[in-house]
């Protein structure tokens, strides 16, 4: 049983930030970056699941960026596994959950992946999308939210906990292969070991580009993507009147607020 | 004439709340635009709801019978694929929930359709249609355009527009739902379990902690506090996630909807996008949080950059 876990680089912003000239997305100067927080849960769950079956589970994480996007992949590796896939390209600058999926279904064809594990969302743009278009790009059975997992490797079927609105959740039993999303909190991420982050530096991440599985450069990138960027720009938001001052003041005026709201000043 | 189509959402047999919000979104386009409004529902006796979607605006219902009646994601694809076949809309709206989430991106990638999610408003610049969206936990708006796409789904996010009240007759058709090939199948709703000390769905006054919290033991403080207060204790999702408190207390758009909530004080708690989600209907919120950046300062009326437990200290001295 193979297991791919795309894992993704996010960005975020910094106290001051200027928007791109072409008034598109943020100027990448100004972003500091992580790993996107739900996707130390889908890898943690593919650790989980090695740790398990042993020598019948291998787990690839897959990352689709630049050179510093590596990070995220040695962040995975100093866990476990033993291998990582890098793809990047200029061309797919820009590109949009769809394209970021384009790539991915094509590598997990390519390894001959059974399931592909995604995050549920990533904290930058938040479209809750990539993971479902691997799915229809490879037209496979595929879950969303998902915040309970019972895999055994070679099964058929596997059942899932899918997280709904309001508490609920769903409990479903879905074919093999699979492309799952993975909810926060259905397991506790480890932290790397100190010798992890080491011996993930000798573990290899091969580098490739979207060509290389025969993507051309129409179905990646703005152009492979299904919606443009018209522009990108700071909400003119109610701001938060702030309550300054010391913090015995600021406790006063939050008391002298709620005693109002309750109507009993 | 072009077309605007409603996914109507139900589940344990009642249609949810943000359909008819979705509603009221196609109709106030369909009033720019002069398109018309089709709301199709997949149930497996769809007339019990279709008569709970006789609203002012709508052009026709469509019926469309399927075995299951809860969500069966290969289901939804499928009919709403020939659906699109069929009427050809120019724009498809289903509230952003988790049952979209699986299927909208699905149609989106086989047919190339344009997409976004989360959307919280449409407008058109001319012929273009502009969706919308937040980027980077809020802090920035995103208009996304969708050149050259005949057809494109959106998914909005709640508490965005207002439902409408009055009703109409209106037209109903019925549609055959395509064969399908389900490859989930439904074992079983958990409802959450339900504590009896508390139901904060109805609470009026929420204190709720996030993150900051840090440490399972300095949650008594923070009971305490509520105590006084008159406050009912809440949380932000990794408080539950971690045991600390459980997950009925869980406030935000995974957790309990605060549907009653009209004081929120949010004591170290950043603002995910879900949580914010959740709550921003709320009038009155307060957040104290040390990160001036945090971006539930975004949504709140008050903010208070401060150490959470030294404001905490001081604060429960005003209500003893």
């Amino acid at each position: 049983m193979k297991i791919l876990v795309p894992v993704k680089q996010v960005g975020i912003i910094d106290e001051d930030y200027e928007i791109r000239d072409d008034g598109k997305n943020v100027d990448v100067d100004f972003l500091d970056y992580e790993i996107n927080e739900w996707d130390n849960y889908s890898w943690e769950l593919a650790l989980n699941l090695q740790e398990t079956y042993g020598e019948a589970v291998e787990i690839v994480p897959l990352t689709v960026g630049p050179d510093e996007a590596e990070d995220v992949l040695l962040n995975c590796l100093a866990k476990g596994g033993e291998r990582g896939i890098r793809v990047w390209d200029d061309a797919l600058v820009d590109s949009d959950s769809m394209a970021i999926a384009q790539v991915i279904a094509k590598v997990a064809e390519h390894e001959n992946a059974d399931y592909v594990l995604t995050g549920t969302l990533s904290s930058d743009h938040s479209f809750a999308a990539t993971g479902m278009c691997v799915a229809g790009l490879l037209n496979w059975a595929h879950a969303a939210v998902v915040s309970k997992v019972d895999i055994t490797p070679d099964a058929q079927q596997i059942t899932v906990n899918r997280e709904l609105e309001a508490g609920i959740e769903e409990e479903i039993t879905v074919e093999s292969p699979a492309v799952l999303s993975i909810q926060l909190g259905i397991n506790e991420p480890r932290y790397a070991s100190l010798r992890g982050i080491k011996q993930a530096k000798a573990k290899p991440v091969e580098v490739m580009s979207h060509k290389d599985f025969g993507l051309t450069d129409a179905e990646v990138g703005e152009m492979g993507s299904l919606s443009k960027v018209r522009k990108m720009y700071a909400p003119e938001h109610s701001q938060a009147e702030l309550i300054e001052g010391t913090v015995a003041e600021q406790a006063k005026r939050i008391a002298e607020i709620v005693k109002e709201l309750k109507g009993d000043t | 004439m072009n077309k605007i189509m409603v996914i109507a959402e139900h589940r344990l047999g009642e249609l949810t709340a943000a359909t008819f919000e979705v509603i009221a979104a196609a109709v106030e386009l369909k009033q720019t635009k002069g398109f018309s409004v089709n709301v199709a529902v997949l149930a497996s006796n769809p007339a019990e709801f279709s008569a709970k979607l006789n609203i002012a605006g709508v052009d026709e219902i469509i019926e469309v019978l399927i075995q299951e009646n809860q969500f069966q994601t290969d289901t939804y694809e499928a009919v709403i694929n020939s659906l699109l076949d069929e009427y050809a809309p120019s724009v498809v709206l289903t509230s952003n929930s988790i049952d979209a989430w699986s299927c909208m991106p699905i149609i989106a990638a086989k047919r190339q359709c344009g997409f976004a999610t989360d959307v919280f408003a449409l407008n058109y610049d001319g012929d273009d249609l502009i969706a919308t969206r937040a980027a980077y936990g809020e802090k920035m708006h995103v208009d996304l355009e969708f050149p050259d796409k005949e057809t494109v789904l959106i998914t909005l996010r709640g508490n965005t527009y207002k439902p409408i009240e009055q009703e109409a007759s209106v037209p109903v058709s019925s549609f055959s739902a395509p064969s399908v090939n389900a490859r989930t199948t439904h074992k079983r709703f958990i409802e959450p379990e339900t504590t009896s000390d508390v139901d904060i769905a109805q609470a009026e006054l929420l204190l709720s902690i996030g993150r900051g919290i840090e440490n399972e033991d300095n949650i008594e403080q923070f009971e305490e506090l509520a105590d006084t207060m008159g406050f009912t204790l809440g949380c932000s999702r990794p408080i539950a996630d971690n045991g600390w408190l459980p997950k009925s207390r869980q406030v935000g758009q995974s957790g309990k909807i605060v549907v009653a909530c009209n004081t929120y004080l949010a004591f170290g708690i950043s603002g995910s996008v879900q949580h914010m989600a959740g709550m921003k209907h709320v009038p009155n919120i307060i957040a104290v949080n040390t990160d001036a950046e945090a971006s539930i300062f975004i949504i709140a009326k008050y903010g208070v950059v401060a150490d959470m437990f030294e404001i905490a200290d001081e604060l429960i001295n005003h209500f003893e």
